[in-house]
């Protein structure tokens, strides 16, 4: 469990090392707090598609040999959800959808949460264990959001050269970020092999 | 014959001034993920440009059947049935490509690119004008990705379309398996801080040239590339997310 934590969180972070969700990563991690909100939405909405779609999978697709629709399934369940979220927040918390809810909307298409989803069925992993790396996932978005959108703000100080200003040096300094996190690689192995 | 030239217009705008990946900063992810060799490039431009005509073509001609109310939802599941389809295929004709492309095969369904032109596009323009679209905007994707994938392969494994013979291998030819360049490649090229290097590159090249011919160059504020920023309470038209989430933490 621990294992696949860190495995998830450290050296196979989604943003970082597995491209998954890098529109949000690249478009919301301007300033620091839009990078968290965004985060804990993550984390949450991953939390949920996880518990709601694995019962799905087990008991209805998979048991009626269906499994060549979870594609179509399991995006359906993310958008229905992040919907239905969205207004039982509304209705019931406002404080929270207040601090969230501008967020729900742009996480029905991202790629992270499909991603986890898919790669939860196809490692074969238990509810606990799916649970547990959707999380850890999640977490590991947001470390990786919130040390670029660090970087970003000290970027924005600086002189850069004409053709590299914006976009491209954003990219580089993910490059730099992500290199760092090359480094991890390898620590779940001997800790836990 | 001035239909002709239309429709030729709406191919080629997707190749070099409106590239989805260089100009509008679409798909970025599978960009990323699947530019480590030449040969998944080909294969992930393929199935994308397959799903994007087919998507484009079916949401256009339902464009009027289908409430603006529930439009997003209606696309995405026309979008999903089209990538199970192609999964499919692949998965019983290029194997080899399915075990490379991986998640990235069924996460075609959250592909900017596609939900953006049928958002975009498709949904406002007729049957074979959105047909040509998907096709150019498909094509352009397809060339950023082998651009990406060529300067990766190259640097990081020292090799040029290595394992091509998977996808030939459906036209009878498997001679070809590739060239060996050199022995002792730059690792790092193939790996996630390569890839996000090689876009960066790339991308403030194709800057350069947009902005030698006086164009405009691919900007990234938030969402305005997003195909939710019409639905989304965060965009609210024309901002981008960042200057919505500036005020909302504001007030």
């Amino acid at each position: 469990m621990i294992a696949i934590f860190l495995t998830v969180v450290l050296t196979e972070n989604y943003v970082l090392c597995q491209f998954l969700g890098i529109c949000p990563f690249l478009g919301v991690s301007k300033k620091l707090n839009t990078a968290v909100g965004m985060s804990v939405a993550v984390i949450f909405v991953m939390a949920l598609a996880t518990a709601a779609t694995y019962p799905i999978n087990k008991y209805l697709l998979v048991k009626n040999d269906l499994e060549y629709l979870q594609t179509i399934v399991f995006i359906l369940v993310i958008a229905a959800l992040v919907q239905f979220v969205e207004i039982v927040l509304k209705k019931f918390i406002p404080s929270l959808y207040q601090a969230l809810g501008i967020y729900l909307p742009l996480i029905t298409t991202n790629c992270a949460v499909l991603g986890v989803v898919l790669l939860n069925v196809e490692s074969g992993y238990n509810f606990a264990q799916s649970m547990v790396n959707s999380v850890g996932a999640g977490v590991g978005f947001l470390i990786a959001m919130v040390l670029f959108a660090g970087v970003r703000e000290r970027l924005e100080g600086n002189s850069i050269p004409k053709a590299l200003q914006g976009f491209p040096i954003t990219l580089i300094a993910a490059s730099l970020v992500s290199l760092s996190f090359q480094g991890f690689a390898g620590i779940v192995e001997n800790i836990f092999g | 014959m001035a239909e002709k030239t239309k429709l030729g217009k709406e191919f080629t705008k997707g190749l070099i001034k409106e590239n989805p990946v260089l100009r509008l900063v679409l798909g970025t992810c599978p960009t990323l993920a699947v530019s480590v060799s030449v040969t998944n490039a080909i294969g992930m431009g393929i199935a994308a440009t397959i799903v994007l005509v087919c998507s484009n073509i079916v949401i256009s001609a339902l464009r009027k059947i289908i409430p603006s109310k529930i439009r997003i939802p209606a696309y995405i599941v026309v979008i999903a049935s089209f990538v199970t389809i192609v999964q499919m295929l692949v998965k019983a004709f290029v194997p080899a490509l399915n075990d490379a492309l991986g998640v990235y095969l069924p996460l075609i369904v959250v592909n900017c690119i596609i939900l953006g032109r049928a958002e975009a596009f498709a949904g406002k323009n007729p049957v074979l004008a959105s047909c040509f679209d998907g096709l150019g905007m498909g094509v352009g994707f397809t060339f950023a990705l082998i651009v990406m994938a060529t300067i990766r392969e190259i640097i990081g494994s020292g090799t040029f379309l290595d394992g091509i013979d998977s996808l030939t291998a459906l036209f009878g030819a498997t001679s070809f398996t590739g060239f060996t360049l050199f022995s002792n490649p730059v690792g790092v090229m193939v790996m996630a801080p390569g890839g996000f290097l090689v876009f960066g590159l790339v991308m403030a090249l194709a800057n350069r040239i947009a902005e030698g011919r006086g164009k405009p160059k691919a900007e990234l504020d938030g969402c305005s590339g997003c195909p939710m920023a019409q639905t989304c309470a965060m965009a609210g038209g024309e901002e981008s997310c960042d200057n919505k989430a500036k005020e909302e933490s504001a007030s």
